[in-house]
């Protein structure tokens, strides 16, 4: 195994991490219709238990993706998160929140009452999405931020990855692209959970619901991303030369995806599979999208990171100093720690297996509320 | 204040928060697991029951557990900048365990446990419950090794190409994964655990005899409860030993501290309380020899040669040596491109002087030393308040067995107070290691004011109210929800 195989190998499981985790916030989309006026108080609490046997599973996710970007991609995680502190301080908050809210929701003595918390489970929904695509969006939007290791060295300022801005993160906000693929996401998620609760609940009312949901989110979610991917695809990207130089280069996303069939190929398939599940969902009566635009959507995102860091392309740059920017090569751990963690990765699929056999045996039988076993 | 102690404060807040729930989902998990192993065995309807009241505690724990867990994660990088790209290669292959091994096992298996009772057999279901105690453990057990080799950086290399600590071999990777301070933490910790999830059980249970409740469930409670405690209790002691030694070994600062120790020597005495002192003990505790040198904090300082005619140099020392090693370091960075010689020259000064390293940032020999006071009462407390808990657990075990234990009510007042003190205990467990090895973030590698991020002192201040708030509501809600569940009590229980 060379160095570059398996920093190569680490981004393919940090863009599936990242797919999984996306496809799996159908929790945070579905949990929007908490506050859906069309849909009496039981239905809501119907779907407040659909998403409530899977969100550990999102959950988990999220705290896997963070950890396996520390572990692999080390000055990633110490220049975004001690850099960009607001936004995963805000992203934190809503998901702590959210982990405590199915617990609370419903056992009268939670202070706040049982509407507050279905706020928090919304405000989620929301901003969960939001800010992790914003964040994905950056990848080509750039950040401010400078890194110089031999700062350790220096007594009166050690710190290695400083940021530019008193925004802390915040400044992305302000970055039209970026911001334009959190709020494709936002509406993704939100399609996704529709799709998902069609599946999981056995409700005509409901049914209906989620398909005029779909029709009506469809539109906005096609305009912004597929305004979003055409900038991206005549912008100017972060390349690297063979000596590790940063540069900018028009097109340089187009390039990607022309040079690289297997991305290209990857993005076409997964687009697709998310139309043909959100024609299914909105537009016949099955009630199997999920099965179509949940991969689809995986398939996206890892198109996207694959889009953001191969082919010789810096996939967090700073847009102060183009030469701080990170690259797969000078942001990684070392090769024996991504070796160890190769072999550790081979038990994966054991992993997904054993989930999979839980969610099939549970979702044999709905949640039985009357017995108590339920939020 | 400045930014490091605010970023400290918020850390050490979060962590001790944290430490309030992952005690009781240790212990808890095992006590849950033993009484539904009862019920699948024995078949008997009873213990379902039993074991389905304790899920409903340990639910409503576990959520902010796994809350609390994801926001320490995350402060690694948002207010350790430095830190977690000094550490990252050392903890990723431990941290990529603990995620695939124990994070999706827990939650998968904690799922199927609450909503599963209808949903899936029997024997899944059982097997479901003690995953989720398993998986915790083992999360335990990976995150440990990370804390343990903050106190012990065993099997590292500084690298001046990345400047971070990296693991290079197979050797270093076992040499991690193995080292004795982890493995006797873990062994601490999640026995410590037990000790809290059995004291919990007991207390609550205490609760219903005196109200002259649910007796039966009560007394059964109180004698799993009891064993899952006491059994807690001797690890924990044989563990504390260990830990002991290790201290002595590898963080002598701290083991002086938790004594306030300022001379040492041989034959050293161990202080109870101050003026009641066991002549010898300490040399025994911490070397397992009656005549074992133990160094003092002044012995620390100004340096010392142990009975084995070892020498340590003294802080000065160390410190100039830390400052040639960081002087090297630039020097070679700023050379490695242009003078390959010159560069040459410069790393082999690093390398010669790179385990004292973190002792060049120090600006006087006195920053070495911890808050003694703070270590040393801590110590005591733990110590102490372990002792009596461990009596305790003691007497209404046995109160339990002989099915006389609602009669001894003086018994049951002193387990329900001792609730709140088995989580001051291990609060003052965790203050002795954590506050002991300031100020280090990791031994003599990183001090706490370079492990920062370059943050305002106003924001991380702005944060940290946040979750103070945060904290206490979440904290008032979950007391709130379990008191309300306690007093509800368990759902139809057949009463003999």
């Amino acid at each position: 195994m060379t160095y570059e195989f398996l920093q190569t190998y680490w981004w393919c499981l940090i863009a599936l991490l990242g797919g999984l985790l996306v496809a799996l916030m159908f929790v945070q989309g579905a949990n929007l219709h908490l506050g859906n006026r069309s849909l009496s108080d039981a239905q809501r609490r119907v779907i407040l238990n659909a998403t409530g046997s899977k969100w550990e599973i999102t959950f988990t996710t999220l705290v896997t993706f963070g950890g396996a970007f520390f572990a692999s991609f080390p000055l990633f995680y110490s220049t975004s998160f001690g850099g960009a502190y607001w936004v995963w301080v805000l992203l934190l908050i809503s998901f702590v929140f959210q982990a405590v809210s199915y617990e609370f929701c419903h056992k009268k003595e939670n202070l706040l009452g049982a509407k507050a918390f279905r706020i928090a489970l919304m405000v989620n929904g929301l901003l969960a999405p939001l800010l992790v695509g914003t964040a994905v969006g950056t990848f080509f939007a750039g950040s401010p931020f400078t890194v110089d290791k031999a700062a350790i060295a220096n007594a009166a300022a050690p710190v290695i990855s400083t940021w530019g801005t008193g925004w802390h993160g915040l400044e992305a906000l302000t970055q039209p692209h970026a911001v334009m693929l959190g709020c494709a996401l936002m509406f993704l998620t939100a399609i996704l959970g529709d799709l998902y609760i069609l599946k999981n609940v056995d409700d005509e009312h409901i049914h209906a619901q989620m398909r005029r949901s779909i029709r009506v989110l469809l539109i906005p979610f096609l305009a912004l991303f597929v305004f979003w991917l055409v900038i991206l695809l005549v912008k100017k990207g972060f390349a690297v030369s063979d000596d590790g130089v940063v540069s900018l280069e028009q097109f340089k996303y187009l390039h990607n995806l022309l040079q690289m069939p297997v991305v290209l190929v990857m993005l076409l398939a997964g687009v697709l599979l998310v139309l043909l599940g959100l024609w299914k969902g909105g537009f016949t009566k099955s009630r199997n999208g999920i099965w179509l635009a949940a991969p689809g959507t995986v398939l996206v995102v890892m198109a996207v990171f694959f889009l953001a860091g191969f082919n010789n392309t810096a996939y967090y740059p700073s847009n102060t100093d183009l030469q701080s920017s990170l690259t797969l090569i000078n942001s990684s751990s070392s090769y024996f720690t991504l070796q160890v963690m190769f072999w550790v990765s081979m038990l994966i699929p054991f992993v997904v297996a054993y989930i999979a056999y839980a969610w099939r045996a549970m979702d044999r039988t709905k949640p039985d509320l009357e017995n108590g076993a339920g939020y | 204040m400045d930014v490091i102690l605010w970023s400290r404060l918020q850390f050490a807040m979060t962590a001790a928060y944290h430490w309030l729930f992952v005690p009781l989902t240790l212990g808890l998990a095992l006590v849950m697991a033993v009484m539904e192993t009862l019920y699948v065995v024995k078949k008997d309807e009873f213990w379902k029951k039993t074991a389905q009241f304790w899920m409903k505690i340990f639910a409503v724990n576990f959520a902010v557990g796994i809350a609390t867990g994801l926001i320490l994660e995350f402060e690694f990088g948002t207010n350790w900048s430095n830190y977690s790209w000094f550490v990252g290669d050392m903890f990723g292959a431990p941290l990529a365990i603990e995620g695939i091994l124990a994070f999706f096992m827990e939650a998968t298996f904690f799922a199927v446990m609450f909503f599963g009772w209808n949903r899936v057999s029997k024997k899944f279901h059982l097997a479901s419950t003690w995953l989720t105690g398993i998986g915790a453990t083992i999360s335990a057990y990976w995150i440990l090794v990370a804390n343990g080799w903050m106190q012990n950086p065993v099997g590292t290399t500084f690298n001046p190409e990345t400047v971070r600590s990296e693991m290079a071999t197979a050797a270093a990777f076992w040499e991690v994964i193995t080292n004795p301070v982890a493995v006797s933490k873990f062994f601490h910790s999640v026995t410590s655990g037990w000790v809290t999830g059995g004291m919990f059980v007991v207390g609550v249970s205490a609760w219903y005899l005196l109200r002259g409740r649910s007796r039966k469930f009560a007394l059964k409670s109180a004698l799993v409860g009891g064993i899952v405690g006491l059994v807690g209790s001797a690890a924990v002691m044989l563990s504390g030993d260990s830990s002991g030694v290790h201290a002595a070994e590898f963080q002598p600062m701290k083991l002086a501290a938790a004594e306030g120790l300022y001379d040492g020597g041989n034959g050293v005495a161990f202080t109870v309380v101050p003026g009641i002192k066991v002549p010898k003990m300490l040399s025994i505790l911490a070397t397992h020899k009656v005549d074992g040198f133990v160094p003092g904090i002044n012995d620390i300082l100004n340096g010392y040669t142990d009975s084995d005619g070892a020498t340590e140099p003294s802080v000065a020392e160390k410190m100039e040596k830390g400052r040639a090693a960081l002087d090297a370091l630039a020097l070679y960075r700023s050379l490695k491109d242009t003078d390959p010689v010159a560069a040459a020259e410069a790393r082999f000064v690093l390398d010669q002087n790179v385990r004292y390293m973190g002792y060049g940032h120090l600006e006087k020999p006195q920053d070495v030393v911890p808050p003694v006071k703070v270590v040393f009462w801590a110590f005591r407390f733990m110590i102490g308040l372990g002792m009596l808990i461990a009596l305790v657990l003691l007497l209404s075990l046995w109160g339990a067995w002989k099915n006389k234990l609602d009669k001894m009510k003086w018994l049951l007042w002193v387990a329900i107070i001792c609730i709140p003190l088995v989580y001051i205990c291990g609060q003052c467990g965790w203050i002795v290691a954590e506050v002991g090895r300031q100020p280090w973030t990791i031994q003599g590698l990183l001090p706490v004011d370079v492990a920062i991020s370059s943050l305002s002192a106003g924001a991380v201040k702005t944060t940290f109210f946040v979750f103070l708030g945060v904290f206490a509501l979440f904290l008032a809600i979950e007391i709130r929800i379990m008191l309300g569940a306690i007093r509800k009590g368990p759902a139809e229980i057949e009463e003999d």
